[in-house]
């Protein structure tokens, strides 16, 4: 069976820059960009990934969408060189004050416009915030089955198999479509790197700009009064931390040494 | 009365340690508020806990029982723990932060048009508004935020092993509240066909006090029979990055950082883990951080407390050697 397929990704800034250049901007509360260059948040890429082998295995399409800045059409137009089929970006100065739950509601307005989906993938946690809560809001928005932290799908006559990491193992999950996953990284969903056709193929594809007045939002649910969480501050913890190094002229010799450091600090 | 509500969760025919984290939550609250403590225990056989959770702190003990509550399924418990909170008028669900909490939590809180806090570190009221505000890691832990609730009740996972278990009152009783559960398998959307569950051969990774964790540095599979040694010798837990495990070296489950475990021992040691973001994330509430890694430049030197710059394999073999000698294991 054809898998209609929607991913929902974000844009950050890199979060593998140096601590040493991370700063935050103490009148907005967010990181400062600076010269950091914009990524799609990890776990977004496996959510493509995993959309895309379903395709590839079932047929269907995938479509990928994005509630941020402007920017995020180059994260779109990643998603869409991976092998998405179509790409949408929500954008409007309307959602800078939204919480999770109201981002939420903007995604999942965005995904009833869209319509018509079998499955619908997000990361498991955003590389920024990190809350792992939109997926789960939006299934609630949506009235649709959710399962989280997935790693495989298995689609079968309108049913799909999920496999959902816990701490001891995993579960396998069964649930009829539409069903909505937020997915982890393993070994068989790792992001392809696009080839260069693709990518000049997705540079010339349209990307649709929604904004809040196309979604037929719940005007209660907009802007910070509606908020149900304040963020009142964000700050950069100072850190004392200083590291011993353990030199030897051989690793052997640095080993002995350590072992006898860890034994004098009591840890061994 | 409202109070705290606390999801206590069971494992081999106990309370999980989770549990215990949450409720110590609870007990602060209470400290802080003056409200009671509830404990929600959904399964279905669970009378031998309820003397447990009020040995542990809780006032009241709202019992859930159903075939379909036996093992977690999202939507079966998600409309039980709507209809306790309904009943119960919590002002704060408190969640632990793992695979059913994190789950849970945002469904949850929708229903309940309530606000949702992550993985929270620590919570506590406004020197100036009285407001309970809550501090978590943000940005893979290079940030602290604080965020306040707005709408109540607040719906918050505890970050594990950010709060220790209370001690253990015998004796201690309290109120023990039957909930009448109503569920139909077919209305559920999910259903958990299989539970696969890891053979675990020495301590859990979450719990050891000393644990090995090896990264892409290993370089494949193998290293990690080396680390397993080395764990053995030191009787902890073997961990990996990210790196290893997407590489499909080692279980997805051994995976310490943002998407994996997050874990607090007194001895954490990081053989070929280059200190991505994501990792540290997972080890800020190691008490003692060791690297051993080939580049210098590696920012896992900047939260370690001692480095080894050097060949992890070279100087894990011999560490073995060295640890036995020392501990006499």
């Amino acid at each position: 069976m054809p898998l209609n397929i929607i991913v929902c990704i974000k844009q950050i800034i890199d979060p593998e820059i140096p601590a040493s250049q991370f700063k935050i901007d103490p009148g907005t509360k967010r990181q400062v960009q600076g010269s950091h260059s914009l990524v799609i948040s990890a776990y977004d890429q496996n959510a493509i990934e995993v959309a895309v082998q379903l395709k590839e295995k079932h047929g269907g399409k995938v479509t990928a969408i994005s509630v941020g800045p402007a920017t995020a059409v180059t994260a779109l137009k990643s998603a869409l060189s991976m092998g998405g089929d179509e790409a949408i970006l929500v954008n409007d100065p309307l959602f800078g004050s939204q919480d999770q739950q109201g981002i939420a509601h903007v995604l999942a307005k965005t995904i009833q416009k869209v319509g018509g989906f079998d499955l619908i993938l997000t990361g498991c946690v955003s590389g920024d915030w990190g809350d792992r809560a939109v997926p789960a809001f939006m299934s609630e928005e949506l009235g649709v089955g959710f399962v989280s932290f997935v790693s495989r799908i298995e689609s079968k006559d309108g049913q799909v198999v999920l496999r959902r990491v816990v701490e001891d193992g995993y579960e396998l999950i069964e649930a009829k479509v539409p069903v909505l996953a937020s997915i982890i990284s393993d070994e068989t969903n790792t992001p392809r790197y696009p080839k260069l056709k693709d990518i000049m193929a997705a540079g010339k594809k349209m990307i649709p700009v929604w904004k809040a007045g196309d979604l037929g939002l719940d005007p209660d649910r907009l802007g910070a009064g509606a908020a149900r969480v304040a963020i009142t501050d964000v700050y950069i913890p100072t850190k004392e931390s200083k590291c011993e190094m353990i030199e030897g002229d051989t690793p052997e010799e640095q080993a002995v040494k350590l072992a006898a450091r860890l034994r004098e600090l009591k840890l061994i | 009365m409202p109070g705290t509500l606390v999801l206590a969760t069971t494992e081999n025919a106990g309370l999980t340690r989770n549990t215990l984290e949450v409720l110590a939550g609870g007990i602060k609250l209470k400290a802080l508020l003056g409200e009671p403590v509830g404990a929600a225990i959904l399964g279905r056989e669970l009378s031998a806990h309820v003397p447990l959770l009020f040995a542990y702190g809780a006032d009241q003990v709202y019992r859930a029982e159903h075939p379909l509550l036996e093992r977690y399924q999202g939507d079966a418990y998600a409309s039980v723990m709507h209809q306790i909170c309904q009943r119960a008028q919590p002002s704060m669900v408190l969640l632990a932060g793992d695979s059913i909490g994190r789950e849970l939590g945002p469904r949850l809180a929708h229903g309940l048009k309530a606000g949702f806090v992550a993985d929270f570190v620590d919570f506590d009221l406004d020197a100036v508004s009285g407001q309970l505000q809550f501090t978590r890691q943000t940005y893979g832990g290079k940030a602290m935020a604080v965020v306040q609730p707005k709408a109540f009740p607040v719906v918050a996972t505890a970050k594990l092993r950010t709060m220790e278990p209370p001690t253990k009152e015998e004796g201690q009783t309290g109120e023990e509240i039957r909930v009448e559960v109503t569920l139909e398998a077919s209305k559920l959307k999910t259903r958990v066909l299989e539970k696969v569950q890891e053979e675990i051969a020495g301590v859990k990774l979450e719990d050891a006090k000393i644990v090995v964790s090896g990264g892409r540095g290993l370089r494949g599979p193998e290293g990690f029979k080396i680390l397993e040694q080395l764990a053995q010798v030191l009787k902890g837990a073997v961990g990996a990055s990210r790196a290893a495990t997407d590489s499909g070296w080692v279980p997805p489950s051994w995976q310490v950082g943002q998407t994996g475990k997050s874990v607090s021992p007194d001895l954490y040691l990081a053989f070929g883990i280059s200190g991505a973001t994501q990792h540290v994330a997972g080890i800020s509430g190691a008490k003692n951080i060791v690297a051993i890694n080939t580049d210098p430049e590696a920012p896992i030197y900047k939260v370690a407390q001692l480095g080894v710059v050097g060949d992890w394999k070279a100087v894990a073999t011999k560490l073995i050697e060295s640890c036995k000698e020392l501990t006499g294991r």
